[in-house]
């Protein structure tokens, strides 16, 4: 894909993605069972419980109280799918999940949406920039960030087909959709959207658009960068990452989250131990969000294909 | 168990046990046999920290051997300080974290619902537990879901860690608030068997209603030097004291481990 085509594709939200292929879950397996806490139109609920609505439960703004409904319908059997605001399904619900939820290992899958900066004008406490960090330090849970609409359909599909419990984060905003219905997924197992041998990106969400953006632009200098989607960043492919670190010798990890504990983190750690390479994290510094639209906010952290490229020429000057 | 342990909780489970053993064995649905099964009742004790009272009963229900009990708190064990579903039988999900297993049995009771099953779930409350905001969220749910299969017993002991519940955080009128969270109300001397087996089969005649079972009971009930003594919140008798313990309960030490270890 070049920049051209790259600019054109088609913008949809990762969370209507989710939406659409819980409602189809609820065709296909009468054990799914959804809840929301009041943002029940916001996490694309709607289609899930105008067809079932026995199988929709609305909490209320309790979502505390929401998790752990979802923990004890997975008792009975049930595989519930509880959805909110990343900020709350995760931070709110913390001990709820660690201790009821992963620590007995429940069937529970958790859809966080608004994650990220281009949540945009709600601000900062709105914004989850910490959550993939929060939920992948958990023993037993599985950590997904889809790429686009199409992934984040695959990715609710796929999480719905194993045992124990999953965190999907979903964002607010239109994203560009880089694949199609047919695109292969398989949890724990990172896509390899270009290749490329002089450095690897690895980036999950929207920011594998701008590392699709980056690429193109280096390959104007005589750069070629490999870009791998790492959308499970828990189970994480290590293999995958260790052979773009030996055949690339620099990594970049781009997120629309706090540079600490999430995906760049979880990379530097499954490297650190098999292939260490000089490393530069592309991600929030350290701060809380502001309110603004969510492109520009991009660009005020740095989170954009040229903050890309700078930590690229930055990184390629200490690998050796 | 708990001397052998040498730590854990001491007073809860003794003001548990009377309505805790009517439940298991006069009211409960459910095979030790078949710990899984999907016809069985299920009980989340929300009071993770009742151990002792949960991990006896469901030994002497025959979930798993008495012998266990002496490694309750150990390595080699099976059973943890609080109950994990992933190591015991019987123990339907991990507790521990206080104000937790009222959502959970909201959800069983949903899920029951959904299947038009005739299953009940029972969830053993705390006093001191009440204080948590995650109770009246869980209240607040069950009374405008109607869940009519849904049956709490609060053990209301006026004990916990820090202090007598009132000098604390006083919940009461608690009968008044479930009241007025849509809950039937059954409210009872918490060491009468007979109230206490009534109050099981009013919950189970209730319809388009949770019921609350509020317990009144007495903290370290059966041990003279315990009973009514916070300070028996958290810790466990010494070798000493659990010997005059299980005098004042009719056996002695070395006749009740010996009991526990050949069965």
């Amino acid at each position: 894909m070049i920049v051209k085509e790259l600019t054109a594709v088609d913008k949809k939200k990762t969370r209507e993605g989710f939406g659409r292929a819980l409602a189809q879950l609820g065709h296909d397996n009468p054990n799914v069972v959804a809840l929301t806490a009041d943002l029940g139109g916001s996490v694309n609920m709607r289609f899930f419980a105008k067809d079932f609505p026995d199988r929709f439960i609305n909490c209320g703004v309790a979502e505390q109280n929401m998790c752990n409904i979802a923990s004890g319908l997975s008792l009975v059997g049930k595989i519930p799918f509880f959805a909110t605001f990343g900020c709350f399904a995760t931070a709110r619900c913390l001990d709820m999940i660690r201790t009821t939820i992963c620590y007995a290992n429940l069937n529970v899958k958790i859809a966080g949406s608004h994650g990220g900066l281009l949540t945009g004008e709600d601000g900062a406490s709105h914004q989850a920039l910490e959550e993939l960090g929060l939920m992948r330090i958990l023993p037993n849970m599985t950590v997904i960030a889809p790429c686009d609409f199409w992934e984040a359909q695959r990715a609710t599909k796929a999480v719905a087909d194993i045992d124990g419990p999953c965190y999907l984060r979903l964002g607010r905003a239109s994203i560009p959709v880089l694949t199609d219905e047919n695109s292969p997924f398989e949890i724990g197992k990172a896509v390899t959207h270009r290749e490329g041998s002089d450095v690897a990106i690895v980036a999950c969400g929207v920011m594998v658009y701008e590392s699709l953006m980056a690429a193109e632009m280096l390959s104007q200098d005589g750069i070629n960068a490999r870009v791998i989607n790492l959308h499970t960043i828990k189970p994480i492919d290590v293999d995958t990452l260790v052979s773009a670190a030996e055949e690339c010798g620099a990594v970049v990890t781009a997120e629309e989250h706090q540079i600490h504990c999430g995906m760049g983190s979880a990379v530097a750690e499954a490297l650190v131990q098999r292939c260490p390479v000089p490393m530069e994290f592309v991600g929030v510094q350290d701060r809380f969000g502001i309110s603004g639209p969510g492109d520009e906010l991009l660009k005020v952290f740095g989170l954009k294909d040229v903050d890309i490229v700078k930590a690229v020429k930055k990184v390629l000057k200490r690998k050796k | 168990m708990l001397v052998e342990a040498k730590s854990g909780h001491t007073g809860g489970p003794l003001s548990c046990t009377d309505f805790a053993t009517t439940l298991y064995f006069n009211v409960l649905n459910h095979d030790p046999g078949n710990p899984t099964s999907p016809d069985r009742d299920m009980v989340i004790y929300s009071i993770g920290h009742v151990t002792p009272v949960n991990y006896s009963i469901l030994a002497e229900c025959g979930y798993f051997p008495l012998k266990d009990l002496m490694e309750f708190r150990k390595v080699e064990g099976h059973l943890q300080g609080h109950p994990n579903r992933l190591d015991t039988p019987g123990v339907e999900a991990s507790t521990g974290s206080l104000g937790q297993g009222l959502s959970i049995s909201v959800g069983i009771a949903s899920g029951f619902r959904m299947d038009n099953k005739p299953n009940r779930v029972y969830c053993v409350m705390g006093d001191g537990e009440n204080q948590e905001g995650s109770i009246w969220e869980a209240a607040m749910a069950a009374g405008n879901f109607k869940l009519d299969n849904l049956c709490a017993i609060l053990d209301l002991n006026n004990c916990q860690i820090d202090g007598h519940m009132e000098d604390i955080m006083d919940i009461n009128p608690i009968a008044d608030k479930y009241r007025a969270f849509k809950w039937n109300v059954i409210e009872i001397d918490g060491h009468d068997l007979v109230q206490i087996r009534d109050a099981f089969a009013t919950a189970k005649s209730t319809k388009g209603k949770p019921t609350i079972i509020i317990a009144r009971t007495v903290m370290g009930k059966g041990v003279s030097f315990m009973e009514g003594d916070y300070n028996w919140h958290g810790v466990a008798p010494s070798l000493e004291q659990g010997e005059k313990a299980l005098g004042e309960l009719g056996t002695n030490y070395a006749e009740w481990s010996q009991r526990l270890l050949t069965n």
